[in-house]
C-alpha cells in the first residue's frame, strides 16, 4: 500500500484521497468555495475564477482546475483573494440585468447569493446589460435572457456533454460573446428537446422554466370550468426546503390538500395512470417478443426522449413503445369521463418535467381541437402557486386524491426514477407473487443512479437483455450500439440524469436525485399493494372508462418530423 | 433552398480532411475559399458529415474574424489597421473608402455586392505602412485620395468588364 499523501488548506492537513481538484478537499474541511461554472457532473472550466486560491508563494490558482498534490500549501480566504472575488462579481453585475425583484429566479440565482455572502455593497462600473426584450420565448419548455446570463457555459456543457442535444453554444468572441442557437434561430427551431436541463443547472435567471400558473389561475376563477389536477410521482418527494420540506420527503397528503384549498375539485395521482401503463406496454412486450415483433421495445414515458428520437433518431420510432405517457393516459381518461358534461373540464398537470409542457400542446393529443391536458405546470410552479396563496404548507393536514382514480400500486410510484418503469413491468411479469418476487424485481440491476445500467434476465428459453438509461447522452451511446447490431429486447430512456426525479423542472439542489429517489422507494415500500396489476382500480378503470378502446384513448403513433 | 444548393464542392472538401472533427478549421477555411463566404446551407450538411452539432460549427464560425457568414464583394479591399499602418494614419483611409462607397463598421459590403471593405491587424508588410490589399493584391503608401482614386479605377474596371 502507497503512503498517504496530504496537503494544507487554511493551515489543515489534509489528506488526498483520488480527489480531482482542490475545491473537493477544501469541501473535505468544510469550507464552500464559491462557484458559478462548476458542476460534479460536468467537465472542467475554469472560466468564472470565483474559486481561486492562493499557493505559499503568493501565486494564484483556480481550484476547480487544479489537481491536489502532496505537500501544497494553499489559503482559500486572503485579503487578496476577497479583493478579486468582489471585482469578479462587480465586473458581472456591470454585464448583468438588476432587476431582481421582477426576475423568476429572485432568492434562487447563485450571483446574488455571492453579492451577498462577499458584501457586494456598489458596483463601481457603469451597467451594460444587454436588453432583456430580446428573450426567446418560443420554446413552450424554456425562456432565456441574455440579459441574465453570465456566459459561465454551464448550460452549453450540459446540453452537448450530458444530453447530446447540441441545441446552444457560444458565438462571437470577447465582449460580443453570447450563448446562441446556430445563426440566433429561435429555440423553437433549434435541436432542444425541451428536457429543461439548462434551466436546471443555469446559476442566473438567464434560462427558466416557462411559467404557466396565469391560465390556471385563471381557470380556477372561472365558475364555469371545472378543474382537475393530476399530480405525478416524482412531484411528491421534491417539494423541499422552498416549504419547509425535507429533501425527498414525501408530502403528498399536503399537496393534495393545497390543491383543494386553492379551489381544485378533482384531485388524482399519475400515478394511478402510471399503473395502466405498466398493463398496457408489458402486453406489448410480451406481443413482441411473442410474435416477432419490432425490438428492442423502448418506452416512451418521457416526452424528452421522444423529441429526441424524432429530431436525430427517427429510426428508432418504431421502436418505441405506442403507450401514451402516464400524463397523457391520465388526462385521456378524464376527458373521456366529463364528456358532454354540462361543464367544461380544464385538466392541468403538476410535473417534474418541462418537456411535459410541449408534450401536452403535441397535435396528436388534441381532440376536436381541446387539448387533454389543458396546461402543465412544473414543482417548481406549484411552489410558487402555493406560496401565492398564502397557505402555510408545513402546517396542512395531508389528505388522499379522489375516487375513481383512488388507489396506487408502488410500481407507479417508482416511475419517477430511473429503472422504475423498468421494475414496475418486472413486476408485472414475474410469475413468482410472493415477497420474495418482488425483492427479486428490485435486485435485478435496474436501481441506482448510474447513466448506464443493463442486465439480462431469463424469460422461458431465452435471455433478455435489458438496458436501463438515463441522460440523453448515455441513450445515444446505447442506440448507437443497438445500430452496429448489438440486440437488446427492452431499453428504458429517460432525458434526465437519474430520471424525473431529477428533472428541468424540479427544484435544484446539489444530490437532489438521491434523496428523491430514496423518497419515492420509501413511497413504495409502504403501500400495501406493489404490482400494478393488483391495484383494483386499475381493473375498475378497464372495466367502466377504457373497456375495449384502449388503443384509441391510451396508445399513440409518433411519426417523424425532422426528415431531410 | 436546401434543394438547390449543390454540395459537390463541399463533398470534394470533406473527402480531402477525411471527414474528420478535428480538421474543422482547415475545413471551413476551404469552403470559405471557393465560395468566398460560409454559406447557411452548408452549416447542417457539415453538421451532419463530421457528426458535430451544427451548433458547435457556428460557435468556431463566429469566433474567428477571418470567417465570414454574409456573401463578401467583387473585390475584397483589406485596410491594414496594424500599429506601423495605424500610426501612419490609416484610419482616414478607412474613413474615405467607407464613405466613398456609403460603408461602415457593421455594413460590410455594398448591396450589389461588389466591394468589401474590412480591416486586417497586420499584413506583414510594415515598410509600406499605410497599406491596403484589393483580392490579395498590396497597395504601398497609401493615402485618402489614392485609394478614392483605387475604388473610381476599380468600379470603371467592374463596368467594363
Amino acid at each position: 500500500m502507497s503512503e498517504k499523501q496530504y496537503m494544507t488548506i487554511d493551515g489543515i492537513p489534509v489528506e488526498i484521497n483520488g480527489e480531482k481538484n482542490i475545491l473537493e478537499l477544501c469541501q473535505k474541511i468544510g469550507v464552500k468555495m464559491p462557484t458559478f461554472c462548476y458542476h460534479s457532473d460536468l467537465s472542467i472550466y475554469g472560466a468564472c475564477r470565483m474559486c481561486m486560491v492562493e499557493n505559499k508563494w503568493g501565486g494564484i490558482e483556480a481550484a476547480c482546475s487544479t489537481p491536489p498534490r502532496a505537500g501544497m500549501e494553499i489559503k482559500t480566504n486572503t485579503e487578496r483573494l476577497r479583493r478579486y472575488r468582489k471585482n469578479i462579481l462587480e465586473l458581472l453585475l456591470a454585464n448583468h440585468c438588476r432587476d431582481c425583484t421582477v426576475c423568476e429566479n429572485n432568492q434562487k440565482c447563485k450571483l446574488q447569493e455571492l453579492a451577498m455572502r462577499f458584501n457586494i455593497e456598489g458596483v463601481r462600473f457603469p451597467n451594460r446589460a444587454k436588453s432583456t426584450k430580446n428573450d426567446d420565448t418560443s420554446s413552450v419548455c424554456i425562456v432565456r435572457d441574455a440579459g441574465k446570463c453570465i456566459l459561465c457555459g454551464d448550460c452549453v456543457r450540459v446540453c452537448n456533454e450530458i444530453q447530446n442535444v447540441g441545441a446552444i453554444d457560444f458565438a462571437h468572441r470577447g465582449s460580443k460573446m453570447v450563448i446562441s442557437t446556430a445563426f440566433g434561430k429561435p429555440l423553437a427551431e433549434s435541436p432542444c428537446v425541451g428536457c429543461g436541463q439548462c434551466a436546471a443547472v443555469c446559476p442566473t435567471g438567464a434560462i427558466v422554466v416557462k411559467n404557466n400558473i396565469d391560465c390556471v389561475w385563471e381557470a380556477l376563477d372561472n365558475p364555469s370550468v371545472r378543474t382537475s389536477v393530476q399530480i405525478a410521482p416524482a412531484v411528491r418527494v421534491a417539494i423541499g426546503k422552498e416549504l419547509k420540506c425535507q429533501d425527498g420527503e414525501n408530502v403528498m397528503g399536503k399537496i393534495v390538500a393545497a390543491l383543494r384549498r386553492m379551489g381544485f375539485d378533482e384531485v388524482y395521482d399519475t400515478t394511478l395512470s402510471a399503473d395502466i401503463t405498466v398493463m398496457e406496454e408489458t402486453a406489448e412486450f410480451i406481443e413482441r417478443l411473442e410474435n416477432g415483433g419490432k425490438l428492442p421495445l423502448v418506452t416512451s414515458c418521457c416526452p424528452g426522449w421522444i423529441q429526441y428520437a424524432e429530431k436525430k433518431h427517427p429510426e428508432f420510432l418504431e421502436n418505441i413503445s405506442t403507450c401514451r405517457s402516464p400524463m397523457q393516459m391520465m388526462g385521456s381518461l378524464i376527458k373521456e369521463q366529463n364528456k358532454g358534461a354540462e361543464k367544461k373540464m380544464f385538466h392541468v398537470a403538476i410535473m417534474p418535467c418541462t418537456a411535459k409542457k410541449f408534450e401536452a400542446s403535441r397535435p396528436e393529443f388534441m381532440k376536436d381541437g381541446q387539448p387533454d391536458v389543458d396546461a402543465v405546470i412544473t414543482t417548481q410552479e406549484l411552489i410558487l402557486m402555493i406560496k401565492e396563496s398564502g397557505l402555510v404548507f408545513d402546517e396542512l393536514e395531508p389528505e388522499a386524491v379522489d375516487m375513481p382514480f383512488g388507489a396506487i400500486s408502488g410500481a407507479g410510484v417508482i416511475f419517477g426514477v430511473t429503472g422504475g418503469v423498468t421494475e414496475a413491468v418486472l413486476r408485472r411479469v414475474s410469475e413468482n407473487k410472493s415477497r420474495a418476487g418482488l425483492l427479486e424485481a428490485a435486485n435485478a440491476g435496474q436501481r441506482g443512479m448510474e447513466g448506464i445500467k443493463e442486465f439480462y434476465l431469463p424469460y422461458g428459453e431465452r435471455q433478455l437483455h435489458i438496458a436501463v438509461v438515463s441522460g440523453l447522452g448515455n441513450a445515444e451511446r446505447v442506440l448507437l450500439r443497438a445500430s452496429a447490431g448489438e440486440h437488446f429486447d427492452f431499453i428504458e430512456i429517460m432525458a434526465c440524469p437519474g430520471g424525473c426525479v431529477n428533472g428541468g423542472g424540479q427544484p435544484y439542489f446539489s444530490n437532489a436525485k438521491e434523496a428523491r429517489s430514496k423518497g419515492l422507494y420509501e413511497v413504495d415500500r409502504m403501500q400495501s399493494i406493489r404490482r400494478s396489476q393488483e391495484n383494483p382500480i386499475v381493473n375498475s378503470v378497464y372495466k367502466k372508462i377504457i373497456k375495449d378502446r384502449a388503443h384509441e384513448l391510451l396508445h399513440v403513433h409518433y411519426t417523424a418530423k425532422h426528415e431531410d | 433552398m436546401k434543394a438547390s444548393f449543390d454540395f459537390s464542392i463541399v463533398d470534394e472538401i470533406l473527402s480531402s480532411y477525411k471527414c474528420s472533427q478535428q480538421a474543422i478549421i482547415a475545413i471551413l477555411q476551404d469552403i470559405q475559399e471557393h465560395y468566398r463566404y460560409l454559406p447557411e446551407e452548408v452549416f447542417p450538411y457539415l453538421a451532419k458529415k463530421l457528426g458535430m452539432s451544427e451548433v458547435s460549427i457556428y460557435s468556431i464560425a463566429t469566433f474567428y474574424e477571418n470567417f465570414s457568414l454574409e456573401p463578401k464583394g467583387k473585390y475584397v479591399i483589406k485596410i491594414c489597421d496594424g500599429t506601423a499602418c495605424h500610426v501612419r494614419r490609416s484610419i482616414p483611409i478607412l474613413e474615405r473608402i467607407r464613405s466613398d462607397l456609403g460603408l461602415s463598421e457593421s455594413k460590410k459590403t455594398t448591396d450589389d455586392r461588389i466591394f468589401t471593405v474590412e480591416t486586417v491587424s497586420c499584413l506583414g508588410a510594415c515598410g509600406l505602412a499605410p497599406v491596403l490589399t484589393v483580392n490579395d493584391v498590396v497597395y504601398p503608401e497609401m493615402t485618402p485620395d489614392k485609394a478614392s482614386a483605387l475604388i473610381a479605377q476599380l468600379k470603371e474596371e467592374n463596368a467594363n468588364a
